[in-house]
């Protein structure tokens, strides 16, 4: 066949306004979440939670709950001896807890029954006796001298202690004119996804094989742990992952609910289906944890760092999960926003009585990111300098590698700065609005994917199967777990790009371990980059085949055969070439099925430093993001309201605008919501913001518009040139929404969340101290 | 215990025997199989599972089903009628009002409400409308445009 009359191809995918591909199905309700699936003869899964804080287990009698009728199956911390977690070094976690519970609320029995109430039933006849320890809520009372120690292999209750030092920090600090040491304190976070944690199993006794479909987004993960939990062959265990209401990070865990939703099934022999609570949910956690901060900055008086000196400490709750790499994420991301010739970091991961925290969006460098630019922005103002400019002083020159061993490529945080201080009215507004209201300023950046794996298989880190048959679909095979984040749209941009093709030509097939390859999972934000770049790859390659199964079926040599869209053939005026369906058939001639696999591997050279945890942080490219937050505080009640959000993010080429600004809207907010309404709270040691009233998600009311500045740095390492988009807008929230109350009314808070009670009780400070200095006489005074 | 209830559920009238004490979410989502009516919290937290009863949005996890007895309710799968979206499903899905989707079925139907009584609301009333309505996911940026657009009747731009 002759060629189409236009035979150029434009970039026709990337940088379009994507809408999702599995948008409709969002939209009129079809998409089936985990809890929505049909489950015909599905066992009703509930947990029974600790009703203690700390203490040994002295006896578990299930006797009568067995007898309650309805009941087909109750099971214990004895009938899985098997410890689970995605850390090889931190697996001292168990499905349900064995001879010792560490916080409220975590699982210890779980019953199948026919129906809710048979199961509630159940529950309610399980006798545990308990025989309680001390426990700590808070890190620093875990660390006391006399504690007694969660687990026997973790003195001090210190999960782990970083020390890293990097370049000459004395000497930083006596180049300084100016140093400055501050304490911050963050509350707990957590992700509340709107989706309550679900599971559905089906154990088949016959061929005993398990199948699990689970709120996640480590579906390989949970593939791995189930086969460890239920002592199975990998082989017979399957992992499907169905649409997911969002996850931030709460569900890159493996999580207890789900390996005991398994176990269940398996002690059943049948299917059961498991529908955690929304308190359930809260108190499976894994958020961000309860943070203090001491920070201390050196700066010349023209505004350039000389050292930064920082000390964490993380109150980690019951199990280490990720809390390792959290503590060592807080001081590795130091690095890598500023040139920043010495750092000194010390950070402490403490066990407590509390649920388990982990990993949520911008893991582990928000709050001390926060801590660092609340100091910054503190310190221009000292040193009468703009803080935009002071940033645009400390300046990387990328590309660059930090003193921790990170290397920046792509740079696009000047661009960001300039951005921000445009669009927001920077220069003429700054320090000039009417009391009441400000301006401020936060910068943050993040990791596109996490260059070390966690499991060092040798294998790449990203896989992504392209098959194509007789009737030239092109079924697109990968293991990235979509969560609403739009990670099946990246994939299939990318091929469609590549190949030219319509995307009704296209499917997803995405996170079944039956069909899919393997994948670590939607973390560290490095779908977008690794996935994406081995969808580059096998696009590529399936290019190539068509191309020479065209050349082969004209007789044409393959150099001069070139794909323009869904043609393949000769670009000159004869014409010659072939149809897409043409040319899938010429390909399937004597090879039959086609599959390709496309494969990206982060070079060692991107796997951060040398020392110890040195691989985390290191990336095959950073997201820069800078925001501005105009915010008006209502000095009576103490409440904040922000106005307007300006959020600058740099995430390299993006790929699909609408959904990098859906992200960073979504950064910015969650980031606006740390710092003024969320907090994990513990009422006489009870979790007590386990329920969305409680802990306050901001509303619609509640929510400024967020205005965003895409900033285009084309990195060399990306698909494309992209980046990450959801993380690195979170942690600069914080800061801007601080100084900005500083510009509106004068206060530095260094407590988050931001309450009224807090803000209040700073401007009664506030308003005491201008009293003491300027007393009666003071109304003379001419201004 | 059960009884039976006659209620008119997307336009069809029902007879189902349906146990007293079911909230109106679980006879939706169990019975019916309308899944796309979706609980996200323990009882008239988060919006997620709004559905219309004589056009009024209701919270259909705190709300009984014998208490809708002879009303019409209204889930997201009535929306799309013909094979065609609804003009706020297709604004919601073109200008990416839904990111992981969870509360997207709640939060048209208390869009719907809003438009019916209002055809062309200001920020401050869609925003209104919503604010029992939690997303995680957006920040509410493109939902208050999705349905600002859906309410001018634009095409995407």
């Amino acid at each position: 066949m002759s060629a189409p009359e236009d035979r150029t191809r434009p970039e026709a995918r990337i940088g379009r306004r994507q809408p999702l591909i599995d948008g409709v199905d969002k939209v009129t309700g079809r998409a089936r979440y985990t809890a929505d699936l049909p489950v015909e003869g599905a066992w009703v899964g509930r947990l029974l939670r600790s009703s203690i804080s700390h203490g040994r287990i002295v006896s578990v009698d299930t006797t009568a709950a067995r007898e309650v009728p309805g009941v087909i199956a109750v099971i214990t911390g004895q009938d899985c001896p098997f410890s689970y977690g995605v850390l090889p070094i931190a697996m001292n976690e168990y499905p349900l807890a064995r001879d010792r519970v560490r916080y409220r609320g975590e699982p210890v029995a779980a019953v199948a029954a026919e129906d809710e109430a048979s199961a509630q039933a159940a529950l309610a006849a399980i006798r545990i006796e308990y025989e309680p320890l001390p426990a700590y809520f808070k890190a620093k009372k875990a660390m006391a001298p006399k504690a007694v120690l969660l687990h026997e292999d973790a003195p001090g209750n210190i999960v782990r202690s970083v020390d890293n030092d990097f370049g000459d920090v004395e000497a930083g600090f006596e180049l300084a004119d100016l140093v400055r040491e501050r304490t911050f304190h963050y509350g707990e976070a957590q992700h509340a996804q709107m989706e309550l944690n679900a599971a559905i199993a089906e154990f088949d006794p016959e061929r005993g094989h398990v199948t699990v479909q689970s709120t996640t987004q480590v579906p390989y993960y949970l593939h791995l742990m189930l086969a460890r939990c239920l002592d199975m062959d990998p082989s017979r265990v399957r992992v499907v992952k169905p649409f997911i209401g969002g996850g931030f990070g709460a569900r890159v865990e493996v999580l207890n609910f789900e390996l005991v939703c398994a176990l269940l099934a398996k002690a059943a022999q049948g299917r059961v289906r498991m529908v955690l609570t929304r308190e359930e949910t809260f108190l499976t956690h894994r958020g961000r944890p309860e943070t203090d901060v001491r920070m201390k900055l050196g700066m010349t008086r023209d505004g350039r760092l000389t050292a930064c000196d920082c000390e964490v400490l993380q109150r980690g709750g019951a199990y280490s999960g990720y809390g390792i790499i959290t503590i060592l994420y807080s001081g590795a991301l130091l690095h890598a926003l500023y040139t920043l010739p010495a750092v000194r970091y010390k950070g402490l991961r403490v066990y407590t009585n509390t649920p388990p925290c982990g990993a949520m969006r911008g893991h582990g460098t928000v709050d001390v990111r926060g801590a660092f630019e609340a100091l910054l922005d503190e310190m221009a103002d000292e040193l009468g300098i703009d803080s935009i400019d002071l940033r645009r002083r400390n300046l990387l020159a990328a590309p660059a590698v930090t003193p921790n061993g990170l290397r920046v490529e792509s740079y696009g945080l000047p661009q960001c700065l300039d951005w921000v201080e445009q669009a927001s009215g920077w220069r003429e507004r700054r320090g000039r609005l009417p009391r009441g209201r400000g301006l401020g300023i936060g910068c943050s950046h993040f990791v596109s994917g996490a260059s070390k794996p966690i499991h060092r298989t040798g294998e790449p880190h990203a896989v992504v199967i392209l098959k194509v048959g007789f009737d030239a679909a092109v079924t697109i095979l990968t293991g990235a777990a979509e969560i609403g984040q739009g990670s099946s749209t990246v994939v299939a941009q990318t091929v469609a790009e590549v190949l030219g093709l319509d995307y009704d030509r296209l499917r997803v097939v995405a996170s079944d371990s039956a069909v899919t390859p393997k994948d670590n999972g939607s973390y560290s934000s490095r779908v977008t980059l690794m996935v994406g770049n081995a969808a580059l790859d096998a696009a590529r390659r399936l290019r190539d085949v068509l191309a020479s199964a065209t050349a082969r079926k004209l007789d044409l040599p393959v150099g001069e055969i070139q794909c323009m869209g869904e043609w393949y053939g000769v670009n000159d005026s004869a014409g010659q070439g072939l149809t897409f369906n043409e040319a899938v058939a010429a390909a399937l001639e004597d090879a039959g099925e086609l599959t390709v696999k496309g494969t990206f591997t982060c070079p060692k050279e991107y796997q951060g430093g040398k020392h110890r945890g040195g691989a985390v942080g290191g990336t095959m490219g950073f997201s820069y993001a800078a925001n501005v937050v105009e915010v008006s505080v209502d000095e009576i009640t103490g409440r904040v309201r922000v106005e307007k959000v300006w959020a600058a993010l740099d995430c390299g080429r993006a790929l699909n605008p609408l959904a990098v600004e859906g992200q960073a809207q979504g950064a910015a907010w969650m980031g606006l919501g740390q710092a003024l309404y969320e907090e994990g709270r513990y009422q006489d040691n009870t979790p007590f913001a386990v329920n969305l009233i409680d802990y306050r998600v901001p509303t619609a009311l509640d929510s400024p518009e967020i205005e965003v500045g895409i900033i285009e740095s084309i990195d060399p390492n990306g698909p494309f040139g992209a980046k990450e988009a959801s993380e690195g807008g979170v942690a600069g929230m914080l800061p801007a929404i601080a100084d900005a109350i500083a510009d509106a009314v004068g206060v530095r808070l260094s407590e988050m969340p931001i309450t009224p009670e807090r803000l209040a009780a700073a401007l009664d400070r506030q308003a005491a101290e201008h009293a003491r200095a300027a007393p009666a006489t003071s109304g003379e005074e001419v201004s | 215990m059960k009884s039976m209830l006659r209620v008119t559920v997307n336009g069809r009238v029902r007879e189902d025997a349906v146990a007293e004490n079911a909230v109106l979410a679980t006879y939706l989502r169990e019975e019916l199989g309308l899944t796309g009516t979706k609980r996200g919290c323990d009882g008239g937290e988060c919006g997620a599972c709004t559905v219309l009863v004589d056009g009024e949005p209701v919270l259909s996890c705190i709300t009984l089903a014998h208490s809708v007895a002879g009303r019409a309710v209204e889930t997201i799968e009535s929306m799309a009628r013909g094979g065609r979206l609804h003009r706020l499903q297709k604004a919601f899905h073109e200008r990416l009002g839904a990111q992981c989707g969870y509360c997207t079925p709640g939060m048209i139907m208390a869009a719907e409400a809003l438009l019916r009584r209002i055809p062309d609301p200001d920020e401050r009333q869609i925003r209104e409308a919503l604010a029992g309505n939690l997303c995680r996911c957006t920040g509410y940026v493109k939902i208050v445009e999705s349905v600002r657009a859906a309410a001018a009747g634009e095409a995407l731009a």
